[in-house]
Parts: structure tokens; C-alpha cells; sequence
């Protein structure tokens, strides 16, 4: 039974696993955006929550914790000056995870984890579409069954 | 040891085998594009999930 059994074995022995989530961590924290499997981002989703909230504080204990695995210094550097305050006001979910399709060759589920900063561009997107909303309410209303032809159609413009 | 007493009829086994089917996939329009593409990904032509641009998409 599945009762109680979390995470995933990956067809690889335990060393080799975490050798790989090692690298694949070290990755996501030098280019804070990373393309791998579906099965891979959701375990190392598990390990990297882990290892940004502990460089939300900086003290030796915690750089210590960290290099288990990130064996860097600059990465952990990064880790502690750049990645950590930015999530200062965020508790939990600090990565992301978007499905991007299927891979040719295997068809393995693809996906693209990052780390989920961007607060500021959300809030001021959803302000702007507010505003845009008010304003725009009972335009929209009425070309609601019209609007799906134009946009197509404004598109193929452009795109000629 | 136990062991089948009759073998099984054609019928049987075809009725057996008549649950062997595959699902179909659910194929969704882009609300951002209309281009056909999967649900809780991201799309395919243009490179949008929920509104907002994750890949950029070379256009022609
Ligand atoms: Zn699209």
C-alpha cells in the first residue's frame, strides 16, 4: 500500500538520486529557471521550499544545512544575499511549476520550475486590469460573443 | 494445483478484451490564442498560462 510512502525512487539508487537533485538544484539557483521532467520538478519543488526557507536566515547553522546540498559558494552566496530576502514576506511556496507538454522522443511529461518572485508585476497588473475593468464593464458585456472573431482575426494581421 | 477446468470461449475472452480501451485526450482552445492545447499547461502557440506570458514565442 501507498500509505505513508512520499516521494519518488526515480529507478536510482539513493546516491545517485540526491547527486541528481543536487545538480538539479544548483541549476534552479544559477538560472532561477529550469526545464525537466514533470516527475523531477515535483521532488525537487520538495527540496528547494526546503533549502529557501532556511536562506530566508542567515547564520553559519543555516549555511551549513544548506551546503548539504548546494555545494557552491557562490551559489550559497546567492542563496543568502539574493534569493532568501526576496521571499522575506513570503512563508512557504517559493517555487513554481508550470507544465509545458509533452517531450519528443520518450513523450515524458515537460515542465518549468522557477522561482515564484514577482510579486510586484502581479499586484500591478491585477491593479491595472481593476481600473481597465471599471471603465471597460459594459463595453465588454455586449461584445462578449463578438470579441473571440476580432481578437483571431487582429491577430492574423499581425501576424502577416 | 488448481488449475482452469475449460478453456475460455471466444466470446469470453472478446468480452474480456472489449474493456481495453483508450481515453481520449481533452484538447482545450487557448483563451489568449485559440490555438488547441492541453488544460493546466501552457499553451503551445503562444507560450501563456493563466493570462500571463511564461515562454516567448518567436512569431513569423
Ligand atoms: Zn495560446
Amino acid at each position: 500500500m501507498k500509505h505513508r510512502k512520499a516521494g519518488r525512487k526515480y529507478s536510482r539508487t539513493r546516491e545517485h538520486r540526491i547527486a541528481m537533485f543536487r545538480n538539479l538544484l544548483m541549476n534552479l539557483i544559477k538560472y532561477s529557471r529550469i526545464r525537466t521532467t514533470d516527475a523531477k520538478a515535483k521532488g525537487l519543488k520538495r527540496i528547494a521550499d526546503k533549502v529557501v526557507s532556511l536562506a530566508r536566515t542567515n547564520n553559519l547553522a543555516n549555511i551549513r544545512k544548506v551546503s548539504y546540498f548546494v555545494n557552491d559558494k557562490d551559489l550559497i552566496k546567492k542563496l543568502f544575499s539574493e534569493i532568501g530576502p526576496k521571499f522575506a514576506n513570503r512563508s512557504g511556496g517559493y517555487t513554481r511549476i508550470y507544465k509545458v507538454g509533452l517531450r519528443r522522443g520518450d513523450s515524458a511529461p515537460v515542465s518549468i520550475i522557477e522561482f515564484a518572485y514577482e510579486e510586484e508585476k502581479k499586484t500591478q497588473k491585477k491593479q491595472a486590469k481593476k481600473a481597465a475593468g471599471k471603465v471597460k464593464k459594459d463595453v465588454r458585456k455586449s461584445e462578449k460573443t463578438v470579441q473571440p472573431d476580432k481578437v483571431t482575426d487582429e491577430e492574423k494581421k499581425e501576424n502577416v | 494445483m488448481a488449475v482452469p477446468k475449460r478453456r475460455k470461449s471466444k466470446s469470453k475472452r472478446d468480452m474480456r478484451r472489449s474493456q481495453w480501451k483508450l481515453s481520449s485526450v481533452n484538447v482545450i482552445t487557448c483563451p489568449n490564442c485559440m490555438e488547441p492545447m492541453l488544460p493546466h499547461h501552457i499553451c503551445p502557440g503562444c507560450g501563456y498560462y493563466k493570462g500571463r506570458q511564461i515562454i516567448e514565442k518567436e512569431e513569423e
